[in-house]
Parts: C-alpha cells; structure tokens; sequence
C-alpha cells in the first residue's frame, strides 16, 4: 500500500536517471505478514551506473535504514526502473533479492506512460502482489 | 572493548532472532569471530570458505564502510556500532 506521492517520486526518480536504471529504498511499516504500508521513498544513487543493472551505494542505504528507523518503521522494500522491459523481475533481480521479507517493486519506462508492479521475492521464486493506493 | 553488532532482519534468525549482539574485539575481525562464537550458524552468511567477507554484506563501523579502513583489520573503539547490510542490487 503505498500512497500518489510515493507513486510520483518513484516515477519521477526513474525518468530523471534515465537512460540508466534509477533505485531506491521504501520505508514503512508491517501491518501485518506479507503487506506493507509504505511510508517513504528514498531515492538512493545507482553506483552501477548502467541501463541493464542496479546497486544501491551502499551509504545511501545505511542513511535510508536509519532515517525509516528513525521515522518508527524499517525499510520494507526496494524499488528500480526498467528502461526497456516490463515491470517484472529479471533473472538477476531473483538471483540478488537481499531479503524475502521485502516487497521488491518496479517501475518500467519501456511505454509512453511510466507503470509499476510490486513482486515478492523468496528462495528464487517470484509472486505479484497488488499495489494499493490510498 | 564492547561492541554492538546490527543484524539484518535476513541475518537475525541466525541469530537467535535478536537484531543487536554485543561482541566484544579491537578489530572487525575479532568481532566477528566473537559474533561467530556466540552464533555459529551465522559463520556462512558474514564469510567465505577462505575466511574472506562475502561481497553481498555490506559492514558500516559507525558511518563508515570497513572496505575503506582496513576491512576485517580496521580497529574498533568502545561502544562502537557495527552495523550488518546486505548489497542491494539486480538487473
């Protein structure tokens, strides 16, 4: 679940770094198992600095961590553009998702208009989730 | 020295389920073997087979990232805070 704004500077943090794949950190809460309220967006900066392949500079993701702590949650998620597919997880992001607790979203700029879909991520299978608005 | 160690959510079932350890080492490395003493099961997810740092964790002494001091010889002071992270990345 995840509020317009968050929606807006996800969209707006993947235009901005491309043609290069944009990341960040999604800070919020559990409600409870399996869902997330997402809280904040922590646009961080892709030291990969590729159009194929994301890495979160590793700083950035301390501050993040400790700035969603701060805030009384914890981060809850990832999120990265695809500039040319679709907004499901490649080989790689399976392979490399960090914790099956998280929701692991995308935002595909492959169309006219930016989309996104939010996946879990756990022992190397993927399931979509829906994205609520509210 | 007395060190406190920040788990993960990922790590902390290795754990015990606790998200802070105090350790106690005048390195990294002593403190990571004093983490591992206290919690073996942890010893694959932090280590190589050659005793090397896996290259996914990301290790802050404080603010700081220990590929930057030294790594596993990068000295601690008392009441310092390690703080554990996996790499985020993917394609």
């Amino acid at each position: 679940m995840l509020g317009k704004r968050i929606l807006d500077e996800m969209f707006a943090d993947a235009l901005d770094g491309y043609p290069l794949e944009a990341c960040g950190l999604l800070g919020g809460s559990v409600d409870e198992p399996g869902t997330a309220r997402v809280e904040t967006c922590y646009p961080t900066v892709n030291v990969a600095a590729s159009a194929r392949i994301y890495e979160v500079e590793p700083r950035g993701l301390l501050r993040a961590d400790r700035a969603a702590e701060a805030a009384g949650g914890q981060l809850v998620g990832v999120y990265h553009s695809h500039t040319h597919t679709e907004a499901k997880p490649s080989p790689t992001d399976v392979t490399q998702a960090p914790d099956p607790d998280w929701h692991y979203v995308l935002v595909s700029l492959r169309d006219t208009c930016p989309s996104v879909r939010s996946w879990r991520i756990t022992a190397g299978k993927i399931t979509e989730e829906p994205v609520v608005l509210q | 020295m007395p060190v406190d160690v920040r788990l993960p959510t990922v790590l902390r079932p290795a754990a015990g389920g606790q998200a802070t350890v105090a350790t106690e080492g005048v390195t990294v490395g002593e403190v990571f073997d004093d983490l591992i003493r206290q919690h073996p099961a942890l010893r694959d997810q932090l280590l190589t087979s050659d005793g090397e740092l896996h290259r996914h964790l990301n290790i802050f002494l404080n603010d700081d990232d220990i590929r930057y001091l030294g790594k596993l010889d990068a000295k601690v002071g008392e009441h310092d805070t390690l703080t554990l992270m996996p790499a985020v990345a993917g394609g």
